[in-house]
């Protein structure tokens, strides 16, 4: 068959790309896969050692407290500026829409370098944030934003909102303008004011929209790495590490491939149990 | 009044860029002075000579990377989507399915199993393994944009091709890619942008500095000179440029990539 002349390389490069890698880190999580294991070439079976290991781990327990936190900050904020940002440019007023693609810009850049431009606001010493503070006299003596344990997660997920936020927008922005104006008319004639008609027609019609960028938010909030790395480096003393971060670091810091698998593979689990929960959400939906 | 309030809100989302433009033109004595300078009045560009210098290597990988990219997701996608959309080959919602939830793969998993790829195959620190891993990040999308563009195309464009004796092939490449230029740029421009910005792929599979893109080459940067901010942003500025030019080049077709879906991890 010709037809399959075109589509076989995609076939090939699905199994290649990305079920043998799939394959290989649930593999690599069940083995004692080290630094020597790629000298030797030897990698013995351990069953759920390495999970058990992990578990066990003094950084592990804080590490998943942090990705719930993380994520849920991030999907929240995220979630909550990008509507009301959507909201407002849905009314037409002069250079909205050169605004609202200008907004997108943050999202086009390299993490790593909107990462270091953040770095440098919310340095200790010298950042324009700390500063600024200072001399209104908000703070009486520099925040250290990234150096300390109590503040270091909430300034990486205050950037990542940042990093997200024209996402939501876009997605949200589209969904509003799929929603009929009659309606709006038709709710305005009944009496109702403007929260309830955001309430009673907005919401339940963005429903469908809401739930993909949800979702969406939510298994690219798992993966995040640039930003975290750049900024903290999932320090200090673990403060700010994810799980992604945490399976980084064992895998590439510390060269414990084994554990840096197993978490990964528990990664995997979350996106699936929740890509699972968001297909079935997709097909109740009409 | 909106319009007031709609700028107030793109200067605080834009702030931080403004910011590292602001420092990529200030001499390192002055970013440090008690009173932040808000305009870079008295400015240098030694930042851009330190950058240029230190980072030039890094900036050529990246290109080099990007393009390759480009190429090799252009490569699979461009027949996929061709077979999906036009030939009505079997199975092809499975396909787009499967590629769908490939992209939600956590890159670390991957990133752990193409070192060891990498590594058995003595591909660490080579431009094709970040090639070939990049991809990963462009195919999907790649593909599902260039599908969604080719199943607009009316059939009976092809079948006059066919009846003139072109052979698909022949079909593809002097009737369907002109007609689907657009389809073909945009999805070429975000796989050059998400290969550009790629650090999880650059930071695990470059161990060598010489080997490294230009991510990479900042993340190092700020590590051995984090005093020197003037540098750091000024090399944070030159590797924002391609967006910047591609934003002003082709701002029609990013703009059509964003609004054909989820497009950025």
């Amino acid at each position: 068959m010709r037809k399959l002349a075109f589509v076989a390389p995609a076939w090939l490069y699905v199994a290649v790309f990305y079920l043998y890698p799939l394959a290989t880190n649930v593999r690599m999580g069940f083995q004692d896969f080290t630094v020597t294991s790629f000298y030797t070439g030897v990698a013995p079976f351990v069953g759920l050692r390495n999970y058990r290991e992990v578990f066990r781990d003094p950084a592990f327990a804080g590490t998943v407290t942090n990705t719930v936190l993380f994520t849920a900050g991030s999907l929240l904020l995220q979630f909550g500026i990008g509507l009301a940002l959507a909201v407002f440019f849905k009314r037409n007023f002069p250079l909205g829409g050169a605004l609202r693609s200008l907004l997108l810009v943050p999202w086009l850049l390299p993490l790593v370098v909107s990462g270091t431009a953040w770095r440098w606001i919310l340095e200790t010493d010298s950042g324009v944030l700390n500063r600024t503070l200072l001399n209104l006299h908000l703070v009486s003596e520099p925040v250290p934003w990234l150096a300390s344990t109590d503040l270091s997660l909430t300034a990486v997920t205050l950037v990542n909102v940042w990093v997200g936020i024209p996402f939501n927008m876009v997605i949200l922005y589209g969904g509003l303008q799929a929603i009929p104006a009659e309606l709006y008319e038709a709710a305005q004639l009944d009496g109702a004011g403007a929260w309830q008609r955001f309430r009673r027609v907005t919401l339940p019609l963005l429903r469908p929209v809401t739930t993909v960028v949800l979702t969406l938010g939510l298994i690219y909030t798992l993966k995040v790495f640039d930003v975290i790395m750049v900024l903290t480096q999932g320090g200090p003393a673990d403060s700010s590490q994810t799980l992604t971060t945490f399976s980084y670091d064992l895998s590439f810091q510390q060269l414990a491939f084994g554990h840096g698998a197993a978490v990964g593979n528990l990664l995997v689990l979350v996106a699936v149990v929740f890509a699972i929960g968001y297909l079935r959400a997709e097909r109740r939906t009409p | 009044m909106k319009t007031a309030l709609g700028v107030s809100i793109l200067a605080v989302m834009l702030f931080p860029l403004y910011w590292m433009l602001n420092a990529s033109l200030l001499p390192s004595t002055e970013l440090i002075q008690p009173e932040p300078t808000w305009l870079p009045i008295h400015g240098t560009l030694d930042g851009y000579r330190n950058a240029l210098q230190s980072q030039g290597g890094h900036l050529l990988t990246s290109l080099y990377v990007a393009l390759g990219t480009v190429a090799v997701t252009l490569a699979v996608a461009v027949p996929a989507a061709y077979g999906l959309a036009q030939l009505g080959a079997p199975l092809g919602r499975t396909l787009l399915f499967a590629l769908l939830v490939a992209q939600m793969i956590p890159g670390i998993v991957m990133a752990n199993a193409f070192y060891v790829a990498a590594n058995e195959l003595y591909l660490i620190n080579t431009p094709i393994a970040l090639i070939l891993a990049d991809s990963t990040l462009c195919v999907p999308f790649a593909v599902l944009i260039l599908h969604a563009f080719m199943r607009g195309i009316p059939a009976e464009i092809r079948e006059a091709a066919a009846l003139d004796g072109a052979s698909s092939l022949r079909a593809l490449r002097s009737v369907i890619l002109p007609v689907s230029r657009n389809a073909v740029i945009t999805a070429s421009l975000f796989s050059f942008l998400f290969a550009w910005a790629d650090f999880l792929y650059a930071v695990t599979l470059t161990t060598r500095d010489e080997a490294a893109p230009i991510t990479v080459g900042i993340y190092r940067f700020i590590g051995a000179h984090i005093s020197d901010w003037n540098s750091v942003m000024a090399t944070g500025v030159i590797a924002s440029l391609p967006v910047a030019v591609l934003l002003v080049v082709a701002q029609r077709y990013v703009a059509a990539g964003i609004t054909s879906g989820s497009v950025k991890d």
